[in-house]
């Protein structure tokens, strides 16, 4: 007899009308939004902030290249000593002292320069201060050597590789942008997604073993059928969860953008695209951001984003699966997270760093082959533009592991379900195997 | 009479430990069957081995001389001792659910279901969460489940524990009647007393072996021990007792009448017929009590096990 479909809707209807789950749907992206416009609100406080900088140039030769700003004031003292500038900069409430000294040589000016204040400065700070010193000085050296820099800058010139494939392909490195994102979400999405819902398909097994109606239940359905039915259940709860979130999400947006942020919005977007009219550049990158998203294997990465997200999602909540049935509360499980995380892990650093600098290199390539990150590193591989061959063997390699790991699954979960009492070591757990 | 039940040499290990060795056990149809053993002896393995939710090592199961198979869980009711349900599901809709895993549709679920509810007066339960009720009306859900889908065999695994004497008798009853409508009832549990009123066969195990099985009566004229309890009212005790115990064992009894007699349970030797005795007593004084000792379940339970180590 089949009740996958019996057990299928009594998961996703138990789920759907949790309270707690009804709660978490409707609220997290209130939530999300609040905690975002707090972030903006609390950044754009701060960038508000004007602070006062004095600075005492005995040198003379550098002071005029503080040019006061929306978010940084200079006050340029003058005839004055460093004691005495140091009190004036304390009464005067300013942010730091910045002091160049009196050098004879630009080799020597880094041992002149001191900046006093009453805490720490912030780094960005200095390393701004830094930043425009190093370019007035390397100025001021170039000067002292007989260069003429205005020369130096009319000679400069900005080049953007025209790029493209054997087969005629046009990329660009907005492009590489383009695709970064897109295989960054979906890879992160698929990570998202397996934390969230692996977790819940943990819990729910876990309750079927202490509510003890485990044994009720399978006394008339295959351990396997449960399991499945179980996983498919969830992760349709969870397919909802997300489709109302993207809908709250965006009313919301739409909302708070149409109350609060309208003025702001509108005369950033009305500034970008007064700069983008003016500034050929941006008119132009703009166009290649569009031109990069057509650009992309699009049928390929929908095609791979379906298979590699069941896939992977499958493989890992059948993991979740076999935990939540080899433990009887939630505090057992921790000992048996580790190897599920940590792979899943690896595979979202490896795809933010590896495959960003090198997207078809030997890690990222053999890691989108070990089935367990593979899901998520081919993932954001694909926009790149993975060979089909590649693709195949890794969605073949992902769903052999994916049997394997459903068959060891369920041995677990077949013994596991009705094992009470003492938390199970890794070395039990393959005994059960053999049950 | 045919066996529904048939388990021969069934065996099953979980690693190095040996749960079930070799038993077999014949249930006849419409008979209630005692499943007895101490604690951990293999009842609850072979239990689930019957349910298919453990696979034997070898050794066969049939039921109605068909191997066990997929189409047989239709034909099983089991209420495990472990027992629950979803805290936080609606009584009618778990009940629905667990009867259509069982194979009834939901129309015939709901109609049977409203049946039993009725009967069992608990029909205002329907849309009550099982955490809102009490564990014993929460056993009488489970109890209604398990037998929903009418079954041919049915088993208890310590059918009355959580029960009030007064549900624990409606229950009782209602196996009964299930019993009279032809079905096969397997029970296991430690309390003797409802095996004695309930069971026709048993059948004993022990540390992963079947010791003793058979017919309850058959077992109980096995372990006669061929003892009387007698009560004798005579002018001296004493002296009676002293004749008696020349002419048979004797050992003191304790029994409650209203006078204050000679209170002996009485062992015959082969050849002695019990009518040899009484009419011995009736010539030494007025015969006031005599009563077979038959073993209790308990006495045989006990005596078994321990011979058996």
């Amino acid at each position: 007899m089949n009740h996958l479909p019996l057990i299928i809707k009594r998961e996703y209807l138990t789920k759907v009308r949790n309270k707690s789950f009804i709660v978490m749907t409707f609220l997290s992206p209130l939530v999300m939004i609040i905690l975002v416009s707090v972030v903006a609100y609390l950044t754009q406080l701060n960038n508000e902030k004007v602070r006062t900088i004095s600075v005492l140039d005995e040198s003379g030769v550098v002071q005029d290249i503080f040019k006061s700003n929306d978010k940084t004031t200079y006050n340029i003292l003058n005839e004055m000593s460093l004691g005495d500038a140091k009190v004036f900069a304390k009464e005067t409430e300013a942010y730091g002292l910045l002091y160049i000294g009196d050098f004879k040589n630009v080799n020597e000016a880094e041992n002149h320069i001191q900046f006093y204040s009453e805490e720490s400065p912030s780094l960005t700070l200095i390393s701004d201060l830094e930043g425009q010193l190093e370019k007035k000085l390397t100025n001021l050296k170039l000067l002292d050597n007989g260069v003429d820099v205005d020369m130096i800058n009319a000679s400069k010139i900005n080049i953007n590789i025209a790029q493209e494939s054997f087969e005629g392909e046009k990329t660009s490195k907005t492009d590489s942008v383009v695709k970064l994102i897109f295989g960054g979400a979906a890879g992160y999405l698929l990570f998202m997604f397996i934390i969230i819902y692996g977790n819940m398909i943990m819990r729910s097994v876990i309750e079927e073993k202490t509510s003890r109606i485990i044994e009720v239940i399978i006394s008339s359905v295959k351990p396997v059928q449960l399991m499945f039915g179980k996983i498919v259940g969830t992760s349709l709860a969870g397919i909802t969860q997300f489709i109302i979130w993207l809908i709250i999400g965006s009313i919301l947006l739409t909302v708070i953008s149409v109350f609060f942020g309208i003025n702001v919005m509108e005369t950033q977007q009305q500034e970008m695209m007064n700069q983008a009219m003016a500034n050929p550049e941006i008119n132009a990158q703009v166009q290649n951001f569009v031109t990069s998203f057509y650009n992309l294997p699009l049928t390929n990465l929908i095609f791979a984003f379906i298979l590699f997200f069941i896939g992977g999602y499958l493989l890992y909540s059948s993991l979740y699966a076999a935990i939540g049935a080899a433990v009887d509360n939630e505090t057992d499980t921790q000992q048996f997270m580790l190897p599920i995380i940590t792979p899943l892990m690896l595979a979202v650093y490896i795809g933010l760093f590896t495959v960003i600098e090198d997207p078809h290199g030997t890690v990222s390539t053999v890691f989108s082959f070990i089935p367990l990150t593979s899901p998520v590193v081919m993932l954001m591989r694909i926009p790149f533009g993975v060979p089909l061959w590649q693709q195949i063997v890794s969605f073949v390699i992902l769903i052999g592991t994916f049997m394997f790991t459903v068959w060891f699954a369920a041995k677990i979960y077949r013994v596991g379900i009705l094992m009470y009492g003492k938390k199970p070591s890794y070395k039990e757990l393959i005994k059960w195997i053999k049950y | 009479m045919s066996n529904l039940l048939e388990v021969n040499q069934v065996s099953k290990h979980f690693g190095d430990f040996r749960a079930l060795n070799n038993v077999s056990i014949s249930i006849p149809k419409g008979s209630i069957f005692g499943l007895l053993g101490p604690n951990g002896a293999g009842k609850t393995t072979l239990i689930r081995i019957i349910n298919q939710i453990t696979m034997p090592d070898s050794g066969t199961v049939r039921i109605d001389n068909e191997l066990l198979n997929e189409n047989h869980i239709k034909d099983i009711g089991y209420l495990p001792e472990e027992r629950g349900l979803y805290k936080s599901m609606k009584v009618g809709d778990q009940a629905l659910y667990l009867a259509q895993l069982k194979g009834l549709s939901k129309a015939e679920a709901k109609e049977r279901l409203k049946y039993w509810f009725d009967r069992l007066e608990i029909g205002d339960w329907w849309n009550k969460k099982i955490q809102e009720l009490s564990k014993g009306m929460a056993q009488k859900i489970q109890f209604v489940v398990t037998v929903l889908h009418e079954p041919k065999l049915l088993i208890f695994d310590e059918p009355f524990s959580g029960f009030d004497p007064i549900n624990a008798n409606l229950i009782k009853d209602e196996i009964l009647r299930l019993r009279e409508n032809g079905a096969t009832v397997i029970f296991s549990t430690h309390r003797m007393e409802s095996v004695e009123e309930l069971c026709d066969d048993i059948a004993l195990i022990n540390k992963s072996n079947k010791i003793l099985d058979g017919k309850l009566i058959d077992i109980k004229r096995q372990y006669k021990i061929n003892t009387f309890e007698v009560g004798v009212k005579t002018a001296d005790n004493l002296a009676l007792q002293n004749k008696l115990s020349d002419k048979f064992t004797v050992s003191p009894a304790s029994f409650k009448t209203l006078d204050d007699e000679l209170k002996l349970n009485i062992k015959l030797s082969n050849g002695e017929s019990p009518n040899d005795l009484l009419n011995y007593l009736t010539g030494q004084g007025e015969v006031s009590h005599f009563v077979e000792l038959i073993p209790s379940v308990n006495d045989i339970f006990i005596q078994t096990v321990k011979n058996n180590q």
